[in-house]
């Protein structure tokens, strides 16, 4: 969570490496079941069930996307109302200005457009992204994250962090490989 | 006679045919990540293709410019034919992009793991054409640097708003909104797999290319939640809003008092006809592309087997729409609308109403055979005929009912020029030359799901073993 750089190089965590989604899976549950709390796992694709091995499962992007949608919808109406009745009012027809079935369209337009725009915008600012540099791309082997392997990461800041007694646990968990990482 | 030996397959076997056998998560990435990092996989075919769109955009070019220098009268537009090919396009090209947002936003709601071979090749298919689309209305104001105001709400030196209650004005919001949405749903998509192809690259600058794109992602359990979820409710959105894009594009008619155009059928009918012109194309471009670079693994027969049966029961519904407008003018006994249906059996451009039927009624008959949807070659053809058969359908609609109305005096025949032409074909070259970069360029086809896909029918195929084995305990007998 926290997005403070350690300032000299320091170990940032232990990483294993699995070439299984289900191992990873049950290596995660482990790990939380083991005690530590500051450890993240990284997948290729998205793994159901990991998050919540990981981390209680974060809800508030729906919230977010939900009131996204709502301000749109309030933005959109409100605007033609005051463009219909005060900016520019016109009678057209003999139509009352505050004819409000016809804003209809414009307003579920305008919500979808800031409901979605909210969705992609607090995604990535949940994930903390765009962020190209993460100690974790230093991990032996990580580039092969992105295609066919599955690494957990027990960081350094976990209060129960112990580098080799971590390597000893990952490893008996079934892990390819067992590393430091260097930040 | 070969008798049907597929027997009604259940849920369960129908996903395993989405992927031919023996893939693993390695050879998925190589086969979809080399078409874009190896120039090498591209034949002579891209290039040939590639120059030919590069033609088309050259033509585009030069009758944009030529039309804003004499401004729109060199169409063939009149009075009271205001609206001719400008609208026909802009509603075509629309349609044409419907598709890829049904295709990726609707399957992924229901949860169809068939979509993930084809999603983004359809999204991208959406995205230009929804920019084709957009450049025809644009353009038909002649000037559209000084008529912007009427469209985009914003301050101007004569205090002048747009008018909210025409159907017009929520045009603009509804294509602008789609084209938006459209293209943060396809980028959103895209982001893992620019990792994977950050990572892969063996050229440098490659590799930063996609590193900016890939905005640093690294594939860790809690974004991948959270990217999940905005994914999900992205498809959630944008799949109303594909409907209320084509449902406002008809009140764009259906709310005129012209004869032929104001029906209520006119929002299903067209959002009918988007997802039918929609499907056609997505086979037009995806049958070759799959041959081109050797994807069958992934969009399979039985990919081209289900679009079929969808363009078969959306063309089916969109010919009920036939059916049902001369049922209309029939029984409304209304002169006007009598006048318009004559002019369509037996005026100047009945022959193109008799082709618009042959095309998009009498030429997907065939699809009801399964021998014909997996035929290839008989399915793309079926599509062209769809294709021209959806323009000509808007033809239909739009100068066909406008060049007879309430008076007439008014009545006038329409010829397009070939600046119209110009301008159509021009968009097509447009369309094919953006899809044919972003094959060399971005992953065609989604990577990271058709590695979840290929995960989960082991999961799926570990689960039917289990069972198999169960009641059968130590000694599989069976009968």
């Amino acid at each position: 969570m926290s997005h403070e750089e350690p300032k000299s190089p320091q170990v940032y965590g232990v990483v294993a490496e699995f070439d299984d989604p289900d191992a990873i899976l049950s290596a995660a549950k482990r790990t939380r079941e083991e005690g530590y709390e500051k450890f993240e796992a990284y997948t290729p694709f998205p793994v159901h069930g990991l998050a919540d091995a990981v981390d209680k499962e974060d809800h508030r992007l729906k919230w977010m996307i939900f009131f996204g949608g709502v301000a749109g919808a309030c933005t959109g109406f409100g605007f033609q109302t005051w463009v219909s009745m005060v900016a520019y009012p016109h009678n057209v027809g003999g139509k009352p200005l505050f004819s409000w079935p016809a804003f209809i369209p414009v307003t579920f337009e305008c919500m979808v457009l800031f409901a979605a725009g909210t969705a992609v915008l607090a995604m990535l600012g949940l994930n903390g992204l765009p962020r190209p540099h993460h100690p974790i791309f230093e991990a032996k082997n990580f580039k092969r994250c992105s295609q066919d392997r599955f690494f957990l990461c027990v960081e350094a800041e976990d209060p129960k962090f112990n580098s080799a007694e971590v390597s000893k646990f990952l490893k008996g968990l079934g892990a390819l490989e067992v590393s430091e990482v260097v930040s | 006679m070969a008798l049907k030996e597929e027997p009604k397959a259940p849920m369960l076997d129908t996903s395993h045919e989405l992927l031919a056998p023996g893939e693993s998560y390695r050879s998925l990435e190589e086969t979809i990540g080399n078409v874009v990092l190896q120039s090498a996989s591209h034949k002579k075919s891209w290039y040939v293709i590639a120059f030919l769109g590069f033609v088309g955009v050259n033509i585009l070019g030069l009758t944009v410019a030529y039309l804003l220098y004499m401004g729109i009268g060199i169409w063939g537009n009149n009075q009271p034919v205001g609206w001719a090919f400008d609208i026909i396009n802009f509603v075509w090209w629309i349609g044409i992009g419907h598709a890829g947002t049904l295709i990726s936003a609707i399957l992924l709601l229901l949860r169809q793991p068939w979509r993930n071979a084809i999603n983004r090749f359809a999204e991208a298919m959406t995205i230009f054409a929804v920019m084709c689309a957009g450049m025809f209305p644009l353009l038909h104001m002649g000037r559209p640097w000084i008529g912007m105001y009427s469209l985009f709400p914003y301050p101007n030196w004569m205090a002048l708003w747009p008018q909210f209650r025409s159907p017009l004005m929520w045009d603009v919001f509804a294509v602008s909104t789609y084209f938006t949405v459209s293209a943060l749903f396809w980028y959103v998509g895209l982001i893992p797999d620019f990792a994977t192809l950050r990572d892969k690259a063996s050229k440098g600058y490659v590799a930063k290319i996609f590193g900016i794109l890939a905005m640093g992602w690294r594939g860790a359990a809690r974004h991948w939640q959270r990217y999940e979820t905005a994914y999900l409710i992205l498809a959630g959105l944008s799949t109303p809003l594909v409907l209320s894009v084509h449902s406002i594009v008809s009140f764009d008619f259906a709310s005129g008092i012209v004869p032929g155009w104001n029906v209520t059928l006119f929002p299903p009918y067209f959002v009918a006809g988007a997802i039918f012109a929609g499907f056609a194309m997505v086979m037009l471009l995806a049958i070759p592309v799959r041959r081109m670079y050797g994807l069958e693994g992934m969009i399979t027969q039985r990919h081209i087997d289900w679009m079929s049966k969808i363009m078969l029961a959306t063309g089916m519904i969109v010919c009920y729409g036939y059916f049902c407008e001369v049922f209309y003018a029939y029984y409304s006994g209304a002169p006007y609308e009598l006048q318009l249906m004559e002019s369509r059996l037996f005026g100047q451009y009945r022959w193109l109403y008799y082709f618009l039927w042959i095309c998009n009624f009498v030429a997907i008959q065939p699809l009801w055979s399964p021998k014909i949807r997996a035929n290839n070659t008989a399915v793309w053809w079926i599509c062209v005929a769809v294709s021209i058969g959806m323009w000509l359908e808007r033809f239909v609609i739009i100068p066909m009912s406008l060049h007879r109305d309430y008076l007439p005096s008014s009545s006038h025949t329409y010829q397009p020029t070939v600046w119209d032409f110009s301008m159509f074909f021009g968009t097509i070259g447009f369309f094919i030359f953006m899809m044919w970069l972003f094959i060399r360029f971005v992953p065609a086809i989604n990577i990271f799901e058709m590695k979840d896909l290929l995960y989960k029918m082991r999961l799926m195929l570990r689960h039917e073993d289990k069972h198999a084995n169960q009641p059968a305990g130590g000694g599989a007998h069976g009968e």
